[in-house]
């Protein structure tokens, strides 16, 4: 397909890989900060096209991974109620709540239903006057215009029985708490392409001047992320921390104007709860007082949700890029796709689903040891 | 979850007072917002997420990018293979 497959050639990625290897003289630890990115990398096997020096670590950029525990249970909490339809997007479904996912509330019942796009719950709640229709809605920049667009058309249709349940996250604030971090390593970052699309690259100039950390706007394909890299690696090895773009066919410096408007139109940005790693200031959105009546939080009354995570899944340091998946003592033993212990392994994009899916076998040998442990 | 791919548009629609667009993915066809891109014409490429396209993709740079890229591939292969360790 034009523009994809140009950008997966073999030979374009291992002349790159060649390049990065040319220019890299000491190691360096950089991180992608999106899933999707994460999902590239391992499915590709670029890590393994690297020389030894570049080591990748992988961000908490999985929009899934980072909902907080009481999010979800709020939303099966809402699903389970006979006048309610949830609707989400699929990937949320299997996410573990504290007991249970909306995937089971569903088999018990709950109308749960999945849109791929947003406005589709706009069209189930303009079909089902007599029920209430509940979105939940997560996401980061990319997917927030989406978002405020099925607010803004249920508002303009005057529909009564629309609310979303909003947990979004945003991404420079979750950089700066990275870097502000004592434990931090990180030491150049692949910003998410698709965040910048909408948001443009403003935002990440601040951060390269604060931490004196060089960020480069990267694609999702392999020859995009080894682009990328090699620019990286290039600032680093000058002793430079500039703000570059890769992925200019899609990025531009402003953004995506019509989105952003429409994004500042539905939604504020507030503090939010990233699940694993804790709350972070000014780093999520929350609906407009003008909003108040698509609140899903101010209509329904499900009470304060306090829970803890599993204290075996260690998601909070693998989504901080501090610990590897392989890391984790049940990677791929009692935490798998089909059974999770934590968020990172339900979706795609998650880190440790990654690895389960492209690097399992890579650490069988680490799996037959722990078999006699 | 923050996935866009890019997709050929086919045709715009008016779909209620906003406008759509057939857009064509490979081998699928889908129905696509253009409330975002509203200047994406008939034969563009743009990047769709959720349903929504998020940028028009720049042909020029999308090209530039890839012929710039596909000379240093070029090189690579003229060169004797690598050592294999
Ligand atoms: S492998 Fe499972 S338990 Fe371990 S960090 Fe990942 S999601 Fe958590």
């Amino acid at each position: 397909m034009k523009y994809l497959d140009e950008y997966r050639d073999a030979r374009i990625a291992r002349a790159l890989a060649a390049d990065i290897a040319a220019h890299v003289t000491q190691p360096w630890v950089l991180m992608e900060i999106c899933g999707g990115q994460t999902h590239t990398i391992m499915r590709y096997g670029i890590d393994d096209l690297l020389p030894r020096e570049v080591e990748l670590v992988h961000g908490p950029g999985c929009p899934v991974c980072v909902t907080p525990l009481e999010t979800i249970d709020k939303a099966i909490a809402l699903a389970s109620r006979a006048d309610v339809i949830l609707v989400s997007y699929g990937d949320m479904l299997r996410v573990p709540g504290s007991h249970s996912d909306l995937f089971h509330a569903k088999a018990q019942g709950a109308d749960v239903r999945i849109a791929y796009d947003p406005t589709e719950a706009v069209k189930i709640a303009r079909l089902n006057p007599g029920r209430k229709v509940i979105f939940l809605a997560i996401g980061f920049e990319t997917t927030a215009p989406a978002n405020a667009m099925a607010a803004w058309q249920a508002k303009r249709d005057g529909l009564r029985n629309f609310s979303l349940l909003v947990s979004h996250v945003l991404v420079p604030p979750a950089i700066r708490a990275l870097m502000a971090s004592e434990n931090n390593r990180v030491q150049g970052f692949i910003a998410p392409g698709h965040v910048c699309t909408v948001m443009g690259c403003a935002e990440y100039e601040a951060l390269v001047r604060d931490f004196r950390v060089p960020i480069v706007v990267g694609g999702f394909e392999p020859v995009d992320l080894l682009e990328a890299i090699l620019m990286l690696v290039k600032q680093l090895e000058a002793g430079e921390a500039r703000l570059q773009n890769q992925y200019v066919r899609s990025v531009s410096y402003t953004g995506n104007l019509p989105a952003q408007h429409i994004m500042a139109e539905v939604f504020e940005v507030a503090d939010q709860k990233w699940r694993g790693i804790g709350a972070i200031p000014q780093s999520g959105l929350r609906l407009r007082e003008s909003y108040a009546a698509y609140d899903a939080n101010l209509i329904f009354d499900v009470g304060e949700i306090i829970v803890d995570e599993p204290a075996e899944c260690i998601s909070a340091q693998v989504l901080q890029g501090l610990k590897k998946p392989t890391d984790c003592p049940v990677f791929a033993m009692r935490c798998t796709p089909e059974n999770p212990l934590g968020a990172p392994m339900v979706s795609t994009e998650g880190a440790c689903a990654a690895y389960y899916h492209y690097r399992r076998h890579a650490v069988s040998g680490k799996e037959g040891a722990r078999d006699h442990d | 979850m923050c996935l866009a791919i890019p997709g050929k548009v086919l045709e715009i629609q008016a779909v209620e007072p906003m406008r759509a667009a057939r857009v064509q993915f490979g081998g699928i066809i889908r129905q696509v917002s253009l409330d975002f891109v509203p200047e994406a014409k008939v034969g563009d490429y743009v990047m769709v997420h959720v349903g929504f396209a998020i940028s028009l993709v720049d042909a020029a740079e999308a090209d530039r990018t890839y012929k710039v890229l596909s000379e240093l591939g070029m090189l690579e292969a003229e060169l004797p293979p690598a050592d294999s360790e």
